[in-house]
Protein backbone atom coordinates (compact mmCIF):
# COMPACT_ATOMS: atom_id res chain seq x y z
CA UNK A 1 0.00 0.00 0.00
CA UNK A 2 1.55 3.41 -0.97
CA UNK A 3 0.43 6.81 0.41
CA UNK A 4 0.48 9.52 -1.95
CA UNK A 5 1.17 13.15 -1.48
CA UNK A 6 1.19 15.96 -3.86
CA UNK A 7 2.99 19.23 -3.50
CA UNK A 8 2.72 22.48 -5.54
CA UNK A 9 6.14 24.04 -6.38
CA UNK A 10 7.11 27.33 -7.70
CA UNK A 11 9.54 30.13 -8.51
CA UNK A 12 11.03 32.35 -10.28
CA UNK A 13 13.41 30.55 -12.05
CA UNK A 14 14.87 26.97 -11.73
CA UNK A 15 17.48 25.34 -13.56
CA UNK A 16 17.23 21.46 -13.86
CA UNK A 17 20.95 20.73 -15.55
CA UNK A 18 20.77 18.44 -18.81
CA UNK A 19 24.54 15.96 -17.73
CA UNK A 20 25.24 16.20 -21.81
CA UNK A 21 25.30 20.29 -21.00
CA UNK A 22 26.39 21.17 -17.66
CA UNK A 23 29.54 23.01 -18.20
CA UNK A 24 27.26 25.96 -19.57
CA UNK A 25 24.39 24.69 -17.93
CA UNK A 26 21.18 24.17 -19.95
CA UNK A 27 18.12 23.25 -18.20
CA UNK A 28 16.10 20.04 -19.36
CA UNK A 29 12.40 21.52 -20.32
CA UNK A 30 10.83 20.14 -16.93
CA UNK A 31 11.53 19.32 -13.77
CA UNK A 32 13.43 15.94 -13.35
CA UNK A 33 12.21 13.02 -11.01
CA UNK A 34 15.45 13.06 -9.08
CA UNK A 35 15.06 17.27 -8.14
CA UNK A 36 11.44 16.44 -7.46
CA UNK A 37 13.07 13.84 -5.11
CA UNK A 38 15.51 16.39 -3.93
CA UNK A 39 12.28 19.09 -2.73
CA UNK A 40 10.55 16.37 -0.77
CA UNK A 41 13.61 15.33 1.02
CA UNK A 42 14.16 18.80 2.21
CA UNK A 43 10.47 18.85 3.71
CA UNK A 44 10.92 15.52 5.32
CA UNK A 45 13.29 12.58 4.75
CA UNK A 46 14.39 9.62 6.69
CA UNK A 47 16.56 6.46 6.14
CA UNK A 48 13.63 4.54 6.80
CA UNK A 49 11.79 5.74 3.77
CA UNK A 50 12.55 6.52 0.23
CA UNK A 51 10.45 8.76 -1.88
CA UNK A 52 9.13 7.72 -5.20
CA UNK A 53 7.90 10.34 -7.74
CA UNK A 54 5.00 9.38 -9.75
CA UNK A 55 4.20 12.22 -12.17
CA UNK A 56 5.18 15.97 -12.58
CA UNK A 57 1.98 18.12 -13.69
CA UNK A 58 3.61 21.53 -15.66
CA UNK A 59 1.59 24.32 -14.52
CA UNK A 60 3.65 27.49 -16.42
CA UNK A 61 4.42 27.36 -20.25
CA UNK A 62 8.01 25.83 -20.91
CA UNK A 63 10.48 29.07 -21.29
CA UNK A 64 14.11 29.84 -20.79
CA UNK A 65 16.56 32.78 -20.23
CA UNK A 66 20.24 32.95 -19.97
CA UNK A 67 22.43 34.18 -17.22
CA UNK A 68 26.18 34.44 -17.82
CA UNK A 69 27.70 34.48 -14.41
CA UNK A 70 31.75 34.62 -13.07
CA UNK A 71 32.31 31.00 -11.49
CA UNK A 72 35.24 29.01 -10.28
CA UNK A 73 36.43 26.53 -11.61
CA UNK A 74 37.82 24.56 -8.64
CA UNK A 75 37.10 22.20 -5.76
CA UNK A 76 38.05 22.23 -2.30
CA UNK A 77 41.42 19.67 -2.49
CA UNK A 78 41.03 17.31 0.41
CA UNK A 79 44.75 16.30 0.22
CA UNK A 80 45.43 19.83 0.72
CA UNK A 81 43.16 20.43 3.48
CA UNK A 82 44.60 17.42 5.28
CA UNK A 83 48.08 18.79 5.65
CA UNK A 84 46.69 21.78 6.51
CA UNK A 85 45.40 20.08 9.28
CA UNK A 86 48.51 18.44 9.97
CA UNK A 87 50.44 21.53 10.24
CA UNK A 88 47.81 23.65 12.26
CA UNK A 89 48.35 26.32 9.63
CA UNK A 90 45.91 27.78 6.90
CA UNK A 91 48.28 28.82 4.49
CA UNK A 92 47.78 28.13 1.26
CA UNK A 93 44.69 26.77 1.35
CA UNK A 94 42.04 29.94 0.16
CA UNK A 95 41.20 29.68 -3.33
CA UNK A 96 42.01 33.13 -5.16
CA UNK A 97 38.84 33.76 -7.59
CA UNK A 98 40.45 36.05 -10.05
CA UNK A 99 42.94 33.33 -10.70
CA UNK A 100 40.62 30.65 -11.22
CA UNK A 101 37.65 32.66 -13.35
CA UNK A 102 35.14 30.72 -15.80
CA UNK A 103 32.56 32.35 -17.02
CA UNK A 104 29.30 30.16 -17.62
CA UNK A 105 26.21 30.67 -19.02
CA UNK A 106 23.21 29.06 -17.92
CA UNK A 107 19.99 28.48 -19.65
CA UNK A 108 17.47 28.70 -17.31
CA UNK A 109 13.63 28.05 -16.89
CA UNK A 110 11.78 31.02 -15.99
CA UNK A 111 8.85 31.15 -13.58
CA UNK A 112 8.54 27.29 -13.00
CA UNK A 113 5.48 25.71 -11.46
CA UNK A 114 4.66 22.14 -11.09
CA UNK A 115 2.47 19.53 -9.58
CA UNK A 116 4.60 16.91 -7.96
CA UNK A 117 2.71 13.85 -7.51
CA UNK A 118 4.28 10.88 -5.15
CA UNK A 119 4.57 8.65 -2.64
CA UNK A 120 6.86 6.80 -0.24
CA UNK A 121 8.57 3.17 0.06
CA UNK A 122 9.83 1.85 3.43
CA UNK A 123 13.26 0.44 3.41
CA UNK A 124 15.49 -1.77 4.79
CA UNK A 125 16.95 0.78 7.56
CA UNK A 126 13.26 0.91 8.84
CA UNK A 127 13.40 0.58 12.60
CA UNK A 128 10.37 -0.67 14.82
CA UNK A 129 8.94 2.25 15.74
CA UNK A 130 8.69 3.48 11.88
CA UNK A 131 5.36 3.09 10.30
CA UNK A 132 3.87 4.63 7.07
CA UNK A 133 1.08 6.70 9.06
CA UNK A 134 3.60 8.77 11.02
CA UNK A 135 5.80 9.76 8.28
CA UNK A 136 2.79 10.26 6.36
CA UNK A 137 2.20 12.63 8.50
CA UNK A 138 4.92 14.34 9.62
CA UNK A 139 5.59 15.14 6.17
CA UNK A 140 1.97 16.43 5.58
CA UNK A 141 2.07 18.77 9.07
CA UNK A 142 5.19 20.54 7.79
CA UNK A 143 4.64 20.78 3.94
CA UNK A 144 1.44 22.13 5.34
CA UNK A 145 2.90 24.87 7.72
CA UNK A 146 5.65 25.69 5.35
CA UNK A 147 8.20 23.82 7.66
CA UNK A 148 11.03 21.98 5.72
CA UNK A 149 14.42 20.96 6.78
CA UNK A 150 15.76 23.47 4.72
CA UNK A 151 14.59 25.75 1.91
CA UNK A 152 13.88 23.14 -1.09
CA UNK A 153 15.08 24.88 -4.43
CA UNK A 154 14.50 24.12 -8.28
CA UNK A 155 17.53 22.55 -9.64
CA UNK A 156 20.28 25.24 -7.72
CA UNK A 157 20.15 26.42 -3.91
CA UNK A 158 19.50 30.18 -5.88
CA UNK A 159 16.86 29.41 -7.16
CA UNK A 160 14.74 28.90 -4.50
CA UNK A 161 11.37 26.79 -4.62
CA UNK A 162 8.46 27.48 -2.43
CA UNK A 163 5.80 25.13 -2.14
CA UNK A 164 2.47 24.15 -0.90
CA UNK A 165 0.39 21.08 -0.23
CA UNK A 166 -2.27 20.30 -2.15
CA UNK A 167 -4.14 18.69 0.89
CA UNK A 168 -5.82 14.91 -0.40
CA UNK A 169 -9.51 15.77 -0.65
CA UNK A 170 -8.43 19.41 -2.60
CA UNK A 171 -8.89 19.92 -6.33
CA UNK A 172 -5.78 19.31 -8.64
CA UNK A 173 -4.00 22.58 -9.57
CA UNK A 174 -4.07 23.18 -13.69
CA UNK A 175 -2.30 25.60 -15.91
CA UNK A 176 -4.57 27.99 -17.45
CA UNK A 177 -6.97 27.01 -20.13
CA UNK A 178 -4.72 29.74 -22.75
CA UNK A 179 -1.03 27.62 -21.67
CA UNK A 180 -3.32 24.28 -23.24
CA UNK A 181 -1.25 23.96 -26.21
CA UNK A 182 0.61 21.44 -28.00
CA UNK A 183 3.76 22.77 -25.82
CA UNK A 184 2.62 21.52 -22.73
CA UNK A 185 1.84 18.16 -24.39
CA UNK A 186 -1.62 18.88 -25.37
CA UNK A 187 -3.60 17.34 -27.76
CA UNK A 188 -0.86 15.09 -28.39
CA UNK A 189 1.72 13.86 -26.58
CA UNK A 190 5.05 15.82 -26.60
CA UNK A 191 8.06 13.83 -26.68
CA UNK A 192 10.69 15.53 -24.11
CA UNK A 193 13.66 12.85 -24.96
CA UNK A 194 15.67 10.90 -22.70
CA UNK A 195 15.90 12.36 -19.62
CA UNK A 196 17.66 11.66 -15.89
CA UNK A 197 15.28 9.43 -14.03
CA UNK A 198 17.88 9.40 -10.87
CA UNK A 199 21.34 8.81 -10.00
CA UNK A 200 21.71 4.83 -8.48
CA UNK A 201 23.62 5.79 -5.54
CA UNK A 202 23.70 1.99 -4.13
CA UNK A 203 25.62 0.89 -7.26
CA UNK A 204 29.57 1.35 -7.91
CA UNK A 205 30.12 4.72 -9.40
CA UNK A 206 27.07 5.69 -8.69
CA UNK A 207 25.28 5.44 -12.56
CA UNK A 208 23.09 7.60 -13.82
CA UNK A 209 19.59 6.19 -14.45
CA UNK A 210 17.59 7.85 -18.01
CA UNK A 211 14.08 7.60 -19.18
CA UNK A 212 12.30 8.56 -21.98
CA UNK A 213 9.80 11.36 -20.50
CA UNK A 214 6.64 12.16 -22.41
CA UNK A 215 4.61 15.11 -21.49
CA UNK A 216 1.29 14.16 -22.53
CA UNK A 217 -2.32 17.01 -21.06
CA UNK A 218 0.84 18.39 -18.89
CA UNK A 219 2.33 15.11 -17.11
CA UNK A 220 5.28 14.12 -17.25
CA UNK A 221 4.62 10.05 -16.11
CA UNK A 222 7.82 8.89 -13.73
CA UNK A 223 7.77 5.31 -14.00
CA UNK A 224 8.32 3.36 -11.17
CA UNK A 225 11.90 2.12 -10.10
CA UNK A 226 12.59 -1.21 -11.59
CA UNK A 227 10.63 -0.74 -14.35
CA UNK A 228 12.23 -1.90 -17.44
CA UNK A 229 11.71 2.06 -18.68
CA UNK A 230 14.42 3.12 -16.45
CA UNK A 231 17.30 2.74 -18.47
CA UNK A 232 20.96 2.45 -17.61
CA UNK B 1 30.11 27.23 19.04
CA UNK B 2 26.43 25.83 19.17
CA UNK B 3 24.59 26.26 16.23
CA UNK B 4 21.89 28.98 15.44
CA UNK B 5 18.28 26.90 16.62
CA UNK B 6 16.08 28.99 14.75
CA UNK B 7 15.04 28.79 10.84
CA UNK B 8 15.01 32.87 9.60
CA UNK B 9 13.89 34.17 6.12
CA UNK B 10 14.73 37.45 5.34
CA UNK B 11 14.61 40.35 2.79
CA UNK B 12 16.96 42.30 1.57
CA UNK B 13 16.13 45.65 0.52
CA UNK B 14 19.24 47.83 -1.15
CA UNK B 15 18.93 50.88 -3.58
CA UNK B 16 21.87 51.73 -6.19
CA UNK B 17 22.18 54.99 -7.27
CA UNK B 18 23.94 56.06 -10.97
CA UNK B 19 25.73 53.28 -10.73
CA UNK B 20 26.20 49.54 -11.87
CA UNK B 21 25.19 47.17 -9.11
CA UNK B 22 26.01 44.06 -10.92
CA UNK B 23 27.38 43.67 -14.72
CA UNK B 24 26.36 41.44 -16.93
CA UNK B 25 29.44 39.41 -18.89
CA UNK B 26 27.05 38.30 -21.59
CA UNK B 27 26.54 41.60 -22.74
CA UNK B 28 29.45 43.57 -22.38
CA UNK B 29 28.97 44.45 -18.55
CA UNK B 30 25.67 45.90 -18.92
CA UNK B 31 23.83 45.97 -15.67
CA UNK B 32 22.05 42.57 -15.40
CA UNK B 33 18.57 42.53 -17.12
CA UNK B 34 15.53 40.16 -16.81
CA UNK B 35 14.91 40.39 -20.81
CA UNK B 36 11.10 39.76 -19.94
CA UNK B 37 9.96 41.96 -17.17
CA UNK B 38 12.64 44.93 -17.81
CA UNK B 39 13.75 44.36 -14.13
CA UNK B 40 17.02 44.52 -12.97
CA UNK B 41 18.83 41.28 -11.41
CA UNK B 42 21.84 40.79 -9.01
CA UNK B 43 23.06 37.24 -8.91
CA UNK B 44 23.23 35.76 -5.78
CA UNK B 45 27.20 35.29 -6.21
CA UNK B 46 27.64 38.87 -6.31
CA UNK B 47 25.97 39.69 -3.07
CA UNK B 48 27.46 36.30 -1.26
CA UNK B 49 30.86 37.78 -2.68
CA UNK B 50 30.66 41.25 -0.81
CA UNK B 51 29.40 39.12 2.31
CA UNK B 52 32.63 37.71 2.22
CA UNK B 53 34.59 40.54 1.63
CA UNK B 54 32.88 42.49 4.61
CA UNK B 55 34.01 39.44 7.10
CA UNK B 56 37.11 39.64 5.53
CA UNK B 57 37.52 43.02 6.75
CA UNK B 58 35.65 42.96 9.53
CA UNK B 59 37.16 40.44 10.86
CA UNK B 60 40.41 40.48 9.27
CA UNK B 61 41.37 37.06 9.25
CA UNK B 62 40.90 36.27 12.79
CA UNK B 63 40.78 32.75 14.24
CA UNK B 64 37.49 30.85 12.77
CA UNK B 65 36.90 33.77 10.19
CA UNK B 66 38.67 32.89 7.22
CA UNK B 67 37.71 33.36 3.85
CA UNK B 68 38.07 30.74 2.06
CA UNK B 69 37.22 31.85 -1.55
CA UNK B 70 39.30 34.76 -1.70
CA UNK B 71 39.71 38.10 -3.83
CA UNK B 72 42.85 39.39 -4.77
CA UNK B 73 46.26 39.27 -3.29
CA UNK B 74 46.75 37.54 -0.20
CA UNK B 75 48.71 38.34 2.84
CA UNK B 76 48.98 34.46 4.09
CA UNK B 77 51.30 33.92 1.17
CA UNK B 78 53.93 35.50 3.09
CA UNK B 79 52.96 33.95 6.27
CA UNK B 80 53.23 30.33 4.10
CA UNK B 81 56.90 31.67 3.07
CA UNK B 82 58.12 31.85 7.11
CA UNK B 83 56.13 28.55 7.76
CA UNK B 84 58.27 27.09 4.66
CA UNK B 85 61.58 28.21 6.01
CA UNK B 86 60.77 26.62 9.63
CA UNK B 87 59.69 23.10 8.16
CA UNK B 88 61.21 22.05 4.79
CA UNK B 89 59.28 19.19 4.87
CA UNK B 90 56.72 21.31 3.39
CA UNK B 91 56.99 19.70 -0.07
CA UNK B 92 55.62 16.29 0.74
CA UNK B 93 52.83 17.43 2.33
CA UNK B 94 52.09 19.54 -1.32
CA UNK B 95 52.73 16.28 -2.76
CA UNK B 96 50.54 14.29 -0.85
CA UNK B 97 47.71 16.72 -2.56
CA UNK B 98 46.55 13.93 -4.42
CA UNK B 99 45.51 11.44 -1.75
CA UNK B 100 41.85 11.03 -1.12
CA UNK B 101 40.29 10.93 2.35
CA UNK B 102 40.85 6.90 3.44
CA UNK B 103 37.48 7.15 4.70
CA UNK B 104 33.90 8.78 5.86
CA UNK B 105 35.33 9.80 9.10
CA UNK B 106 38.06 10.96 7.59
CA UNK B 107 35.91 13.18 5.14
CA UNK B 108 34.28 13.76 8.33
CA UNK B 109 37.19 15.41 10.12
CA UNK B 110 38.41 17.29 6.82
CA UNK B 111 35.10 18.84 6.51
CA UNK B 112 34.73 20.12 10.47
CA UNK B 113 38.13 21.07 9.84
CA UNK B 114 37.16 23.21 6.89
CA UNK B 115 33.69 24.30 8.68
CA UNK B 116 35.95 25.73 11.45
CA UNK B 117 38.16 27.89 10.03
CA UNK B 118 36.67 28.96 7.56
CA UNK B 119 33.06 31.71 7.85
CA UNK B 120 32.24 31.48 4.82
CA UNK B 121 32.24 27.49 3.93
CA UNK B 122 30.01 27.53 7.18
CA UNK B 123 27.50 29.93 6.40
CA UNK B 124 27.32 29.10 2.28
CA UNK B 125 28.95 25.68 1.86
CA UNK B 126 31.88 24.50 -0.50
CA UNK B 127 32.18 21.69 -3.08
CA UNK B 128 34.91 19.79 -1.27
CA UNK B 129 36.17 17.03 -3.76
CA UNK B 130 36.94 14.34 -0.82
CA UNK B 131 36.30 11.47 -3.42
CA UNK B 132 34.15 9.11 -0.72
CA UNK B 133 31.52 10.88 0.32
CA UNK B 134 31.81 14.23 -2.42
CA UNK B 135 32.00 16.09 0.69
CA UNK B 136 29.80 18.67 -0.29
CA UNK B 137 29.45 20.99 2.43
CA UNK B 138 25.81 22.93 1.90
CA UNK B 139 25.59 26.02 4.58
CA UNK B 140 22.89 26.96 5.99
CA UNK B 141 22.16 30.61 4.66
CA UNK B 142 20.90 30.52 0.88
CA UNK B 143 20.13 33.59 -1.46
CA UNK B 144 18.45 34.39 -4.04
CA UNK B 145 18.71 36.62 -7.56
CA UNK B 146 17.65 39.83 -6.11
CA UNK B 147 15.40 41.41 -8.53
CA UNK B 148 14.24 45.46 -8.71
CA UNK B 149 10.94 46.83 -7.51
CA UNK B 150 10.20 48.31 -10.92
CA UNK B 151 11.77 48.16 -14.97
CA UNK B 152 15.10 49.64 -14.60
CA UNK B 153 16.64 51.77 -17.56
CA UNK B 154 20.51 51.25 -17.59
CA UNK B 155 22.20 53.94 -19.37
CA UNK B 156 25.16 54.47 -21.48
CA UNK B 157 27.28 56.98 -20.38
CA UNK B 158 30.88 57.56 -22.71
CA UNK B 159 33.50 58.94 -21.16
CA UNK B 160 37.03 59.56 -22.09
CA UNK B 161 40.35 59.71 -20.68
CA UNK B 162 43.35 62.11 -21.46
CA UNK B 163 45.88 59.63 -22.35
CA UNK B 164 46.33 57.05 -24.17
CA UNK B 165 47.59 53.06 -23.74
CA UNK B 166 50.79 52.86 -25.77
CA UNK B 167 52.29 54.07 -28.58
CA UNK B 168 50.71 52.18 -31.09
CA UNK B 169 47.34 53.62 -29.91
CA UNK B 170 48.68 57.02 -30.13
CA UNK B 171 49.89 56.34 -33.79
CA UNK B 172 46.76 54.22 -34.38
CA UNK B 173 45.00 57.87 -33.61
CA UNK B 174 47.19 60.17 -35.05
CA UNK B 175 46.71 57.78 -38.99
CA UNK B 176 42.80 58.22 -38.33
CA UNK B 177 41.05 61.02 -40.17
CA UNK B 178 40.08 63.20 -37.09
CA UNK B 179 43.59 63.61 -35.89
CA UNK B 180 44.22 66.99 -34.70
CA UNK B 181 46.24 68.13 -31.17
CA UNK B 182 43.61 68.04 -29.31
CA UNK B 183 42.13 64.45 -29.80
CA UNK B 184 45.90 62.60 -30.32
CA UNK B 185 45.74 60.75 -26.98
CA UNK B 186 42.60 60.42 -25.93
CA UNK B 187 40.60 57.05 -25.57
CA UNK B 188 37.20 56.56 -25.33
CA UNK B 189 35.34 54.87 -23.06
CA UNK B 190 31.90 53.39 -21.45
CA UNK B 191 30.52 53.27 -18.53
CA UNK B 192 26.63 51.44 -17.79
CA UNK B 193 24.48 53.01 -14.83
CA UNK B 194 21.23 52.11 -13.55
CA UNK B 195 20.24 55.97 -12.57
CA UNK B 196 18.14 54.66 -10.05
CA UNK B 197 16.96 50.61 -8.56
CA UNK B 198 15.35 49.85 -5.25
CA UNK B 199 16.20 45.60 -5.53
CA UNK B 200 15.27 42.64 -3.34
CA UNK B 201 16.76 40.02 -2.71
CA UNK B 202 15.67 36.96 -0.46
CA UNK B 203 17.49 35.09 1.72
CA UNK B 204 16.82 31.41 3.91
CA UNK B 205 18.39 29.94 6.86
CA UNK B 206 17.99 26.72 7.63
CA UNK B 207 18.66 25.81 11.10
CA UNK B 208 19.38 22.39 10.48
CA UNK B 209 22.04 22.79 8.19
CA UNK B 210 23.61 25.31 10.81
CA UNK B 211 24.12 22.38 13.30
CA UNK B 212 25.92 20.38 10.59
CA UNK B 213 28.46 23.28 10.10
CA UNK B 214 28.10 24.87 13.33
CA UNK B 215 26.84 28.23 12.12
CA UNK B 216 26.13 30.32 15.69
CA UNK B 217 24.61 33.01 17.16
CA UNK B 218 27.74 35.07 16.80
CA UNK B 219 27.89 34.02 13.02
CA UNK B 220 24.46 34.87 12.52
CA UNK B 221 24.90 38.47 14.26
CA UNK B 222 27.49 38.79 11.57
CA UNK B 223 26.27 38.56 8.55
CA UNK B 224 23.07 40.58 9.75
CA UNK B 225 25.69 43.36 10.12
CA UNK B 226 27.13 42.47 6.52
CA UNK B 227 24.13 42.36 4.97
CA UNK B 228 23.49 45.89 6.65
CA UNK B 229 27.27 47.20 6.03
CA UNK B 230 28.17 45.82 2.63
CA UNK B 231 27.88 48.14 0.33
CA UNK B 232 29.96 50.78 2.95
CA UNK B 233 32.92 48.88 2.05
CA UNK B 234 32.25 48.28 -1.38
CA UNK B 235 32.97 51.47 -2.95
CA UNK B 236 33.90 51.79 -6.72
CA UNK B 237 33.87 53.68 -9.58
CA UNK B 238 31.54 51.30 -11.16
CA UNK B 239 29.12 51.05 -8.24
CA UNK B 240 28.15 54.41 -7.79
CA UNK B 241 26.31 54.83 -4.56
CA UNK B 242 24.67 51.67 -2.78
CA UNK B 243 23.03 50.92 0.36
CA UNK B 244 21.34 48.44 2.19
CA UNK B 245 17.88 50.14 2.93
CA UNK B 246 15.93 47.41 4.54
CA UNK B 247 16.75 44.00 6.38
CA UNK B 248 13.68 42.50 7.46
CA UNK B 249 13.76 39.19 9.58
CA UNK B 250 11.58 36.61 10.01
CA UNK B 251 12.15 34.52 12.72
CA UNK B 252 10.23 31.17 13.78
CA UNK B 253 10.46 29.99 16.82
CA UNK B 254 11.38 26.55 15.92
CA UNK B 255 14.43 25.05 13.89
CA UNK B 256 12.11 23.83 11.00
CA UNK B 257 10.07 27.02 11.05
CA UNK B 258 5.90 27.99 11.57
CA UNK B 259 5.20 29.78 8.24
CA UNK B 260 6.18 28.90 4.04
CA UNK B 261 8.86 31.64 3.48
CA UNK B 262 6.28 32.89 0.71
CA UNK B 263 3.76 33.62 3.08
CA UNK B 264 6.20 36.23 4.74
CA UNK B 265 7.39 37.34 1.86
CA UNK B 266 4.13 38.96 1.23
CA UNK B 267 3.77 40.45 4.64
CA UNK B 268 5.98 42.98 3.02
CA UNK B 269 4.27 44.85 0.18
CA UNK B 270 6.91 48.33 -1.77
CA UNK B 271 5.16 50.58 -3.71
CA UNK B 272 5.41 53.71 -5.25
CA UNK B 273 4.86 56.78 -2.96
CA UNK B 274 2.78 59.54 -4.53
CA UNK B 275 2.16 62.04 -1.81
CA UNK B 276 2.49 60.17 0.54
CA UNK B 277 0.26 57.14 -0.66
CA UNK B 278 1.12 53.89 -1.10
CA UNK B 279 0.60 52.59 -5.11
CA UNK B 280 1.48 49.56 -6.05
CA UNK B 281 4.23 48.66 -8.73
CA UNK B 282 1.68 47.84 -11.17
CA UNK B 283 -0.97 50.14 -10.10
CA UNK B 284 -1.50 51.71 -14.46
CA UNK B 285 -1.80 54.76 -12.54
CA UNK B 286 1.82 55.54 -11.56
CA UNK B 287 2.45 55.10 -14.98
CA UNK B 288 2.72 59.04 -15.63
CA UNK B 289 4.36 60.18 -12.59
CA UNK B 290 7.96 61.04 -12.78
CA UNK B 291 10.36 57.38 -12.26
CA UNK B 292 11.34 56.82 -9.12
CA UNK B 293 14.64 58.32 -8.52
CA UNK B 294 15.47 58.17 -4.31
CA UNK B 295 14.39 56.03 -1.96
CA UNK B 296 11.93 58.21 -0.40
CA UNK B 297 9.83 57.55 -3.56
CA UNK B 298 9.00 54.40 -2.21
CA UNK B 299 6.90 53.40 0.46
CA UNK B 300 7.58 49.68 1.98
CA UNK B 301 5.14 48.35 3.96
CA UNK B 302 4.99 45.27 6.70
CA UNK B 303 1.60 43.77 7.18
CA UNK B 304 2.20 42.85 10.70
CA UNK B 305 -1.47 42.04 11.80
CA UNK B 306 -1.26 39.47 9.55
CA UNK B 307 2.31 37.70 10.56
CA UNK B 308 1.54 34.27 11.69
CA UNK B 309 1.70 32.68 15.13
CA UNK B 310 5.19 31.96 16.14
CA UNK B 311 7.04 34.25 13.84
CA UNK B 312 8.98 37.42 15.24
CA UNK B 313 9.36 40.19 12.74
CA UNK B 314 12.75 42.20 13.26
CA UNK B 315 13.73 45.14 11.44
CA UNK B 316 17.42 44.90 11.31
CA UNK B 317 18.17 47.69 9.10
Amino acid sequence: MSYGIRLKVWGNHGCFTRPEMKVERVSYDVMTPSAARGILEAIHWKPAIRWVIDAIHVLEPIRFQSIRRNEVGQKAPAGKIKSAMKRGNLAGLQVLVDEDRQQRAATVLVKPAYVIEAHFELTKKVGSDDNEGKHLDIFNRRAGRGQCFHQPCLGTREFAAHFELIPPDGPLPECEERDKTPDLGFGLPRDLGFMLWDIDHEAPGRPSLFFRARLEDGVVRVPPPGSPEVLR
Amino acid sequence: MTAISNRYDFILVFEVTNGNPNGDPDAGNLPRLDPETNKGLVSDVSLKRKIRNFVELAKGGEDGFHIYVEEGAILNEKHRQAYKALHPDDAKLDKAAKLNPKDDEEAVKLRDFMCMNFFDVRTFGAVMSTGINCGQVKGPVQLTFASSVEPILPLEISITRMAATNEAEKKQKAEGDDSNERTDNRTMGRKHIVPYGLYVAHGFISAKFAERTGFSEADLELLWQALGNMFEHDRAAARGEMASRKLIVFKHANALGNAPAHQLFDLVRIGRNIDGEFRPVDDKRIGNEPPARKFSDYIVEIDRANSPEGVEIIEKV
